[in-house]
């Protein structure tokens, strides 16, 4: 293999003199490291994925039967007790946005750019670090800082009975989250966005500096793994979105605190506003979410098939296409606000463009698969499963595209259960389908492959016990964000709830892995995955050493991606 | 007299000597129509007595005024301003019908044109999406079946293969054309404009309720709250049957609308955002503070629909349900009428209290020549 072999000459250099590491607080509270970093993202990452899954777990008992039964005591544990029943309904309105800013901003984005894009992006691509070591630990930390201002905002009173968070729901709509909810939690709510908005973009300065200066020689834009396209596209959203999230939120801060009236129309000023501004942001916010699992996916699928991926150009150009579209379909999300049919029409047709490049997508997954020799390993089985998962969440997506028929299932559970199947269905499983890639390289250690597989097949069967049935409650009508439903909506709200016990378990059976492989898993090689694995992170030891490519490999002319 | 009672009478009064007025124009436009006219005359003087009787009050009330020459004529057998008698009982909601259904996989039965409509669409992109869904499964299955490594042990090194891209790119793109076909078509019948004549309502959400103002029928108000269960509430307050319609769903005081008809239904917030919507009506609309939104409605069968808000707009989010009955047209007035409103439709001439009392004077006058 011609990359492995321009390596070996590289990394005998490498060994030796460059493996001593700073002393503990050094290296993990002011870490330059890359790969350190996107340990403590990852490490993060599960740690608000316990809180925000934790906090779903709350509300699918509280869904679980007709009736309040579980709010009562859940605001007695935070701090609240003899809440009143409207302090009760706060709390589930706390709840749900606690659950979706956690989930967006301090679980998936962390876990997925600041943990994979920053362990293997440099690797990839041949570099010994990023462009901006220091501004990547000042990422991390804004980021953890969001993450303390969001929890800190649950602990001061958040509306008007005193109750405290903030209850605005993860899309913070005006003017409820303005003259709708007195009291500071809403503040330090909207400013833990500031802060992991920050970040994000530092974190996008860092990585496209990084992948446009630093890829070694011979490692053309045309020859980077598919993985480092899916974070730069990434890269490139975030930095053009964040800043409008910056000013919707700031708008939001000083209509609070400073007398402005962007979105009052007692001031002249106009809620809809808000919600383009969002949703300019919120659109290619969810991009950011899953290009990076297209990476990682494209990066599996070819491993395990021992192919390269399919049609390479098209599967990057897809994504830059994604990318750009989908900073042009915003306001299929506002389908209900009162727009006029051109309107309405411009943005059906738009959003409905984008199905053309994500099918492009997954035909050429299964064109890799197609012709290959594929053993099924754990990522490559979570990623098969991403592949069925994405199209089922994708085509819900079609569906709801269409501005006539968005009108019946907007704010029900049928979007509920769209965004979680590809998000949930999608960005987790390409997550965990990451995870069990990369673990061993990482860490050192193999994790148990029964175990991996078992962890698929339950949270396979829990997570589409959650969300399957929640298509049929959107469409019966059920709205979301609700504490409480008509006992119509009895019987499949019963099986979603059923389903995250389900889920919980497989997440156990993960825990377990983990515990098993820091304890008695074997040794990991270079290369455990044999030669389907091509990238340049195979050509290093398990966990590689604290500095490589310190001596930059040359890449010479090879088709594998 | 309560505030109430007075505008009443006046809506009262003001009625009556419009539709003598209405009568008497009626009459004068057909004179040929000689046998109609003993028969129209009792009624017209019975009219006119009663207009006589109500002219003291009436000219009071400074709304009676010669009508404007170019008036419609009214005919007052039109079905669209009879009152039914009886007054105004709240209809039982059907088991099924405007409501959710426990266990069921589909939306919800629909009961507008539009509603129809939208639901061949929605069939057509279930089978579309069962059809891709399926397709991407059957192809994962055969690779894993035919290009597992025992089966396959040696990978193919082919990447590339125009044709096959180009028809996964451009099948795509024909099955989206044609699906953006009926979707421009959904979408122009949703915008339809309903003219003129149709009724406007307009749904105000609070936190925590709805309003609904009837500006046509004389701008009363009809304030709706959830009821709750029986176990919720204080004893001697009032609490939900069934014939109100089911937990979390029924209401006090209904939006009572006329069947059969186009409706502008306009929607606003007062405080924050709010959503109006009804599932069997294909209807939703954001309740927005400053933006007054439109919607039309049709109703196409008497009954009562339900909704709920849908946009978060604080604590009690979930506990605002919206309850649209429709009613014929003629229980519909009589159902205005015990709201303290008038019929709508019946021409309101302009004001002038000079003309008030010389018109006031005229009706009785003629009648009686």
């Amino acid at each position: 293999m011609a990359t492995t072999a321009a390596n070996l000459q590289a990394h005998a250099d490498d060994h030796g003199h460059h493996d001593h590491k700073p002393a503990f607080f050094a290296r993990w509270f002011m870490s330059t490291n890359h790969k350190d970093i996107g340990t403590l993202y990852l490490i993060f990452a599960i740690f608000a994925g316990i809180i925000g899954g934790g906090i779903s777990g709350l509300m699918r008992l509280e869904l679980a039967e007709p009736g309040i039964q579980h709010l009562g005591w859940i605001a007695s544990m935070l701090g609240e007790p003899g809440a009143s029943f409207d302090a009760q309904l706060h709390l589930w309105n706390v709840l749900i946005t606690a659950h979706g800013l956690i989930m967006v901003f301090f679980m998936v984005m962390p876990a997925i750019i600041g943990g994979f894009g920053n362990w293997f992006v440099p690797i990839m691509i041949g570099a010994p670090d990023m462009a901006f070591p220091r501004m990547n630990n000042i990422s991390f930390w804004l980021t953890v800082a969001g993450f303390l201002s969001l929890m800190l905002s649950a602990l001061v009173p958040g509306d008007a009975t005193g109750s405290n968070g903030a209850g605005i729901g993860w899309t913070a709509y005006a003017p409820l989250s303005t003259y709708g909810s007195s009291g500071p939690a809403t503040d330090f709510a909207i400013f833990s966005l500031h802060l992991a908005g920050a970040a994000s973009i530092m974190g996008a300065i860092n990585f496209i500096t990084t992948i446009f200066n630093m890829r070694a020689p011979g490692m053309t834009l045309h020859k980077m793994p598919l993985f480092v396209w899916s974070v730069l596209v990434t890269a490139f959203l975030l930095l053009l979105a964040l800043p409008v999230l910056a000013a919707a939120i700031t708008m939001l801060i000083t209509d609070r605190n400073f007398g402005t009236t962007f979105f009052d129309h007692k001031g002249g000023g106009d809620p809809v506003l808000f919600q383009h501004l969002f949703w300019f942001f919120g659109h290619p916010e969810v991009y950011i979410m899953i290009l990076p699992g297209f990476g990682i996916i494209s990066q599996v699928i070819s491993t395990f098939s021992k192919k390269p991926v399919f049609g390479y150009l098209g599967m990057a150009y897809a994504m830059v296409a994604i990318g750009v579209v989908g900073f042009v379909v915003w306001a299929h999300h506002m389908y209900t606000t009162g727009m006029s049919i051109n309107t309405k029409l411009y943005f059906t047709l738009a959003t409905m463009v984008i199905a053309v490049p994500t099918g492009i997508k997954i035909f050429s997954w299964i064109a890799t698969m197609w012709g290959g020799s594929i053993e099924f390993k754990s990522p490559m089985v979570w990623a098969i499963g991403f592949i069925f998962l994405f199209t089922l969440g994708g085509v819900t997506g079609v569906y709801l595209a269409n501005g006539g028929i968005d009108d019946v299932v907007h704010d029900t559970y049928f979007v509920v259960a769209h965004f979680h199947y590809v998000l949930s269905l999608g960005a987790v499983t390409a997550l965990f389908c990451g995870f069990y890639y990369w673990f061993p390289k990482m860490s050192g250690k193999m994790h148990s492959e029964f175990l991996a597989h078992l962890h698929f097949w339950v949270f396979f069967v829990g997570v589409n016990m959650i969300f399957f049935p929640q298509h049929f409650l959107g469409w019966q009508g059920m709205p979301r964000r609700y504490p409480d439903y008509a006992p119509a909506y009895a019987y499949w709200n019963e099986w979603s709830s059923l389903g995250y016990l389900v889920m919980a378990g497989s997440l156990v059976i993960w825990f377990i892995n983990i515990i098993y492989a820091f304890t008695a898993g074997k040794k990991a090689a270079d290369n455990y995955w044999g030669e389907g694995a091509t990238t340049l992170e195979w050509t290093l030891s398990s966990p590689p050493p604290f500095h490589q490519f310190e001596q930059v490999p040359t890449i010479k002319d090879d088709d594998r991606h | 007299m309560t505030i109430g009672q007075s505008v009443r009478e006046a809506a009262n009064a003001f009625y009556t000597a419009i539709k003598a007025i209405g009568l008497a124009l009626a009459l004068l436009a057909v004179p040929s129509m000689a046998s109609a006219a003993p028969a129209a005359a009792p009624a017209a003087s019975a009219a006119a007595d009663a207009a006589a009787a109500e002219v003291k009050p009436a000219a009071a009330a400074p709304a009676v005024a010669a009508p404007a020459p170019d008036a419609p004529k009214i005919d007052p057998n039109d079905p669209r301003y009879q009152v039914a008698p009886g007054g105004y009982t709240p209809m039982k909601p059907t088991p099924g019908v405007g409501m959710p259904i426990d266990g069921a996989l589909d939306v919800q039965q629909q009961y507008s044109p539009n509603g129809h409509q939208a639901t061949r669409m929605h069939t057509g992109l279930i089978w579309v999406m069962v059809a891709i869904t399926v397709f991407v499964l059957l192809l994962l299955l055969f690779v894993i079946v035919r290009f597992n490594a025992r089966a396959n042990p040696v990978p193919s090194k082919t990447s590339h293969n125009t044709l096959l891209e180009v028809v996964w790119t451009g099948v795509p793109i024909l099955i989206l054309v044609a699906i953006a076909v009926p979707s421009v078509n959904l979408l122009r019948a949703q915008f339809k404009d309903p003219g003129k004549q149709a009724l406007t309502i307009k749904a105000t959400g609070n936190q925590w309720y709805w309003t609904y103002t009837y500006p046509d029928n004389g701008g009363f108000e009809v304030i709706s709250n959830m009821l709750k269960d029986k176990e919720d509430v204080k004893p001697g307050e009032r609490f939900r049957t069934d014939d109100d319609g089911p937990s979390q769903l029924a209401v006090d005081n209904r939006m009572v609308v006329p069947v059969g008809e186009d409706i502008r239904l306009q929607a606003i917030g007062a405080d924050v955002i709010h959503a109006f919507a009804v599932p069997s009506l294909w209807f939703k609309i954001d309740a927005v503070p400053g933006r007054l939104n439109q919607g039309v409605l049709h109703i196409e069968k008497p009954g009562v629909y339900f909704g709920q808000c849908s946009e978060l707009c604080g604590a009690r989010h979930g506990y605002m349900p919206i309850v649209v009955e429709a009613l014929p047209r003629d229980k519909y007035n009589a159902w205005v009428i015990a709201q303290g409103g008038k019929v709508d439709g019946l021409p309101e001439a302009p004001a002038a209290p000079a003309a008030a009392g010389q018109a006031a004077a005229e009706p009785a006058a003629k009648p009686a020549a």
